[in-house]
């Protein structure tokens, strides 16, 4: 079966009911793994019953694939018999490190893009995709500092790793922006040189203006609706490589669903456009 | 070691302990405006994390006094866990030797009660004991048979301080006038979804601790006997069947059991 996924929504406890009961067709949510890792109660109670009527998506924040050692394995462990469990659609994780020596930091922290940070990077997505017996997404994180150092450019990485893992790429378009903007490059010109058909997810999300720093540094914070600016990245985006799973991302500050399911509405409506645009396109060609 | 080990040891020295002696390159990268974003960000994780499993604490103390606390005790806890699910397992013990909250005596027992809710929550799903289970069998019958705690299950008992009405009554949002200054239980439950909690007495917690260490339900009423002479024991029993606070025996223990040890109940 082929479940065809059209634009999801981030999904918080807060958000459950309204999630169960909403039946907005192709609507999809996405959950952070380690939240359900429980041994029982209600948090895999309610995640079970969305999953009975939403496809799922598995988006880790945890597994710190970036970092110089193999990804822990109590952790694959409980991601495997928790996908095992809820079947998702989709199972994600960043291109970034958030464990080091034992210790956990929840953040998605930077490294430098050399040749043996690639290495080490492919045999953990190795690791990772043989222990769940399927393929991951990864996505590209937020910049906030410069590193020295790189071989490699995060769209060349990026496409390498696809290449040598098969695994596929989970494109968060308010990264780019973010990362765009503090690291001083165009946004547009990256969107536009990302490998499209590599790309299994999109996500989207809110930021905020660093309360010191305002325009110099934004912060993906998760915690706003889905910028302007980020809309019509999105747009540029759709209309190139076509439709794909796009998730409204919220973390912080948390709206009314009704809210987020309008945001999610807007995602549906710029990938129906580019169908019928192509559509008109085939039409007039025919 | 390779660059990118040293890289990631250098970079938490930086996230971490903003003032410690930095290799150059380091240093540079964390003099960049842009660094504050990864120490904010990894310090609110843990403070929300905090926030958000103790409750009852943050509200007693208010949430300024309870953020400055929790980045106290985030900086020197380091979290092994991938997952801020149960972050903070040692914040009762810490808040005992935290010096600000030194007029705050309650504060270590809130928190672990805070705690136990957090483990009852996630706690495996279990089917609790009915009445039922035990209707037929014979006295002899029922003082050997074996009943575990159900697996979300969690008992205290506070010697000194009124934990359980401080908890309850702030979890509950109301006022807390007058406390009896006395020592006080709690059980934690959690039979379905929902989490309960109700005050339990030390005859209650010593037949659960009993049936927690293997006892049989005679030696545990003997222990509730032992702590407070005049326990009704079956009062006891239905309390606690009430709660949800026993597992159901599985089938395939209950006929070793009986097999084995008891005679077959006789069933009416």
């Amino acid at each position: 079966m082929t479940t065809i996924l059209t634009a999801g929504i981030g999904l918080k406890p807060e958000y459950y009911a309204a999630a169960q009961r909403c039946p907005a067709p192709g609507l999809w949510f996405e959950v952070h793994p380690e939240n359900y890792f429980v041994s029982g109660g209600p948090r895999l109670g309610w995640l079970a019953a969305i999953r009975d009527v939403h496809p799922l998506s598995l988006h880790g924040v945890a597994l710190s694939l970036a970092a110089d050692a193999p990804p822990d394995h109590e952790h694959l462990a409980r991601l495997a018999a928790l996908a095992e469990r809820v079947q998702p659609a989709l199972i994600s994780e960043h291109l970034a490190w958030s464990t080091w020596r034992g210790s956990y930091y929840p953040d998605l922290l930077p490294f430098a893009r050399t040749h043996d940070t690639l290495a080490r990077i492919v045999a953990n997505i190795g690791i990772t995709q043989d222990t769940l017996g399927r393929t991951i997404a990864i996505e590209n994180p937020s910049h906030y500092v410069n590193i020295d150092g790189h071989d490699w450019t995060e769209i060349d990485f990026l496409t390498e790793l696809a290449k040598r893992t098969g695994c596929s790429l989970l494109l968060d378009v308010n990264n780019v922006h973010v990362s765009a903007n503090n690291l001083g490059y165009s946004a547009e010109r990256y969107l536009d040189a990302f490998p499209g058909a590599a790309v299994a997810e999109i996500h989207l999300a809110g930021h905020t203006l660093d309360p010191n720093l305002g325009n110099a540094l934004l912060v993906d914070s998760h915690d706003m609706p889905v910028a302007p600016e980020v809309w019509a990245l999105y747009t540029r985006l759709v209309s190139r490589i076509g439709p794909r799973p796009t998730l409204i991302e919220r973390d912080g500050n948390l709206p009314a669903f009704e809210e987020l399911l309008t945001e999610r509405d807007t995602a549906h409506a710029v990938m129906h456009a580019c169908l019928m645009a192509e559509a008109t396109k085939v039409a007039d060609a025919a | 070691m390779n660059a990118l080990a040293q890289f990631q040891d250098d970079f938490v020295k930086a996230l971490v302990t903003p003032d410690a002696a930095l290799p150059p390159a380091i240093a540079a990268l964390a003099a960049q405006p842009g660094f504050a974003v990864y120490r904010n960000t990894v310090m609110k994780g843990f403070i929300d994390a905090l926030q958000a499993n103790y409750v009852c604490v943050a509200r007693l103390v208010g949430e300024e006094w309870f953020r400055a606390a929790a980045a106290v005790f985030a900086r020197s806890h380091p979290h092994a866990q991938p997952t801020l699910l149960y972050y903070g397992e040692s914040f009762a013990d810490f808040l005992a030797g935290f010096e600000p909250a030194a007029d705050l005596p309650y504060l270590p027992g809130v928190a672990h009660f805070d705690h136990l809710w957090t483990e009852a929550h996630a706690a495996a799903d279990e089917a609790p004991l009915t009445a039922a289970d035990l209707s037929g069998l014979s006295p002899e019958a029922l003082g050997a048979m074996q009943l575990c705690p159900h697996a979300a299950a969690r008992w205290v008992w506070f010697d000194e301080q009124p934990i359980y009405t401080v908890w309850s009554g702030n979890r509950a949002g109301l006022e807390v006038g007058e406390i009896e200054w006395a020592g006080e239980g709690a059980l934690i439950t959690r039979p379905f979804d929902a989490v309960h909690w109700t005050p339990l007495n030390r005859a209650g917690c010593a037949f659960l601790d009993a049936c927690a260490g293997g006892a049989s339900l005679g030696q545990a009423a003997e222990a509730a006997l032992g702590v407070e002479p005049d326990t009704n024991i079956a009062q006891l029993l239905e309390n606690m069947i009430t709660a949800g606070a026993l597992a159901r025996p599985s089938p395939a223990r209950a006929e070793t059991e009986s097999a084995e040890s008891h005679p077959q109940p006789a069933h009416t």
